[in-house]
């Protein structure tokens, strides 16, 4: 192998993250014709509009070329950063999202934190007293919150919290027309936050407790753990520096995998708490049947996952000693 | 005084289908400067018999009876804290099988200071010293510290072992079937590395193995277990000339010479019994070619039979 070490390592990497890029590009061209209904005539529901008015329409948007030749305009425009002009909206798709993603960012973002931060940890500890109540406790309630849906948990949490007990509010990102400003704002953002927030914690660190528990479990049953124990170690420093360490290295895998599933729970989040993210738009899109939006969205999801991916193969390689040397030999 | 006395040791595993004896009633002892060989088949309680010097029986086994008495001390009572302390610095261990003993995603240096940092009060940068050489010790070379284990073959994971095992100079190493899964070059040079260590160091071992090649090259002294007893106990070079015990003899005589005549190998017919139900009698008499009636109702018990030499067979007078 001519690249050696690291940087070799990264750069397959990279190439190959970019041939993935390309090829859901291409996939997504071809899955938007072949989804049944034709965009127009949701456009146009008003009978009055002549044959020759769509006729004139669907020549400015370029769909009487065949497709080839639209395939190749599809690609020209979007190296230019052009992924079209909303059907809905009637401004560039790619500024409707750009509304969108500093919501769902803020969202998802604090709430996988903390749902890794809980989840690893409640994991662990499951794992290192595998067998006993505590055991027993962790499991059982993290799986029950990560078998229930995330939509049908949103549901139950705003029947509670919202409607019943109107602690917090039954949705949106911020009280309307209330002229918060400043620190007060972000309290209000906060507080609407907060169930949605709560939603993806339970689903998501309920997995994260599922995936290190049985990743400890599978760690504390190896040789070197029969080792470190006959080093005499404190248990505290066995758990750490020998099981918790290695148990990581399959978490760390899981995380970029699963951040596809994460693009499916925000919008059943989103939808249900109607937090203004991309999974809102992306709901919406399709009951508008806005092709360019949902085109742009899916690209965007498949970017963003492509590149957490990359990040994890990355960080991996930093993790685990054996991968470096792995590509080589 | 025996620097290390087994007194009538019985570990049992209590099981769904019953209560596995899987070490009944041995007892050995090791002086300060003596290797010991244990041998016998895989299933005759070797293992789970020197695990319990670490008191490493985990449930459902138990330590049903007897004393280990370690520098005049019995481990069996001590709390795990202070057995904590004994491990790595009073009683060290290598495992069989290094493939997968040493920490994956730990470099050997940190594996190897890890352990003088836990029993001596000195910095990380002279126990990283120590590592060093540590690894010059065994013969890796001390520029190798910086490596993880995937970086070594099975040989030199396996002296990384015994660097470690003994950074802290402990008092007794025991070794739990070294040399298993390497390749007859390299578990000679372990073997010879084993046998330097002992001399400078002057450390006692327990050489736990069914290589009887391993325990002709190591050890002073050899007991030989069946079925979670020890049959027989003597020095090595006796034992192996004129085994007394049925089970011995055939273990030896299972064994191909390269000097001596040519003879055809004689295996034991069938195989070691269950623990659960173990004979009544002698443990071995269902496989035993000079089985007699006595020996399905009475168990021999291990007697001297003069030089040092312990026999439990109703054969031997």
């Amino acid at each position: 192998m001519a690249l050696k070490g690291f940087a070799g390592f990264a750069i397959r990497k990279v190439g190959a993250a970019c041939i993935t890029v390309f090829a859901i590009v291409c996939a997504n061209f071809v899955i938007f014709r072949l989804v049944p209904g034709d965009p127009l005539r949701m456009m146009f529901k008003d009978p009055r509009v002549s044959a020759e008015q769509m006729q004139l329409v669907r020549e400015r948007f370029g769909l009487d070329k065949p497709l080839g030749e639209q395939f190749l305009h599809y690609l020209r425009e979007l190296a230019h950063g052009n992924l079209g002009i909303s059907f809905w909206q009637k401004r560039p798709a790619l500024d409707v999202i750009a509304d969108r993603v500093p919501q769902t960012l803020l969202l998802i973002v604090t709430a996988l934190i903390i749902a890794v931060i809980l989840g690893t940890i409640l994991g662990a500890i499951a794992g290192w007293k595998m067998g006993t109540r505590t055991d027993s406790v962790i499991l059982t309630i993290a799986l029950s919150l990560y078998s229930i849906p995330a939509f049908c948990m949103g549901i139950i949490l705003m029947l509670i919290f919202a409607f019943q007990l109107s602690i917090f509010p039954l949705g949106g990102i911020s009280t309307a027309a209330s002229g918060f400003t400043g620190f007060e704002y972000w309290k209000d953002v906060a507080w609407h936050m907060f169930l949605p927030a709560l939603c993806v914690v339970f689903w998501y660190g309920g997995e994260y407790v599922l995936l290190t528990r049985s990743a400890m479990v599978d760690a504390l049953g190896q040789d070197y753990i029969i080792t470190a124990r006959a080093k005499g170690l404190k248990e505290s420093a066995i758990l750490k520096n020998h099981a918790l360490r290695n148990a990581l290295l399959p978490v760390v895998t899981i995380t970029g995998v699963n951040l596809a599933f994460a693009v499916a729970g925000i919008i059943e989040v989103e939808t249900v708490f109607s937090w203004p993210g991309i999974g809102r738009l992306v709901y919406d899109a399709v009951m508008k049947r806005d092709y360019p939006v949902l085109q742009a969205t899916f690209l965007v999801f498949a970017v963003a996952i492509v590149l957490a991916n990359l990040v994890v193969d990355l960080i991996y390689g930093y993790i685990d000693p054996r991968i470096k040397v792995g590509g080589e030999e | 005084m025996a620097l290390l006395e087994v007194r009538n040791l019985k570990i049992y595993y209590f099981t769904r289908e019953g209560v596995v004896k899987a070490v009944d009633g041995i007892s050995f002892s090791v002086s300060e400067d003596e290797t010991l060989g244990l041998i016998g088949e895989s299933g005759c309680g070797k293992t789970t018999a020197v695990f319990s010097i670490l008191r490493f029986v985990v449930p459902p086994g138990r330590i049903v009876g007897g004393e280990i008495i370690f520098e005049g001390r019995d481990i069996i009572p001590l709390s795990d804290e202070e057995m904590r302390l004994l491990r790595g610095e009073g009683i060290a261990m290598v495992f069989q099988g290094a493939q997968n003993a040493l920490n994956p995603v730990m470099t050997v240096g940190k594996q190897i200071s890890e352990v003088i940092l836990e029993h001596e009060s000195i910095t990380k940068e002279e126990a990283w010293e120590r590592a060093k050489s540590q690894l010059e010790l065994v013969g890796i070379g001390s520029e190798r510290v910086n490596s993880y284990p995937h970086e070594f073959s099975g040989g030199m994971k396996q002296r990384v072992m015994v660097a470690i095992a003994t950074a802290c100079n402990p008092r007794l190493l025991i070794m739990d079937e070294p040399v298993t899964g390497l390749d007859v070059i390299v578990q000679r040079q372990l073997l010879a590395l084993t046998n330097s260590l002992r001399e400078k160091m002057r450390l006692p071992i327990i050489f736990i193995t069914h290589d009887l090649s391993v325990i002709a090259e190591t050890c002073d002294n050899v007991a030989v277990m069946y079925a979670g007893k020890i049959v027989e106990k003597g020095d090595t070079v006796s034992l192996y000339k004129d085994p007394l015990h049925p089970y011995s003899k055939g273990l030896i005589g299972s064994y191909p010479s390269v000097r001596g005549e040519k003879k055809e190998l004689k295996s034991i017919p069938g195989a070691p019994p269950r623990l659960i139900n173990p004979p009544v009698g002698c443990r071995f008499y269902p496989r035993c070619p000079y089985a007699m009636d006595i020996c399905e109702i009475e168990e021999p018990e291990l007697k001297n039979v003069g030089d040092n030499r312990l026999v439990a067979c109703h054969l031997i007078k």
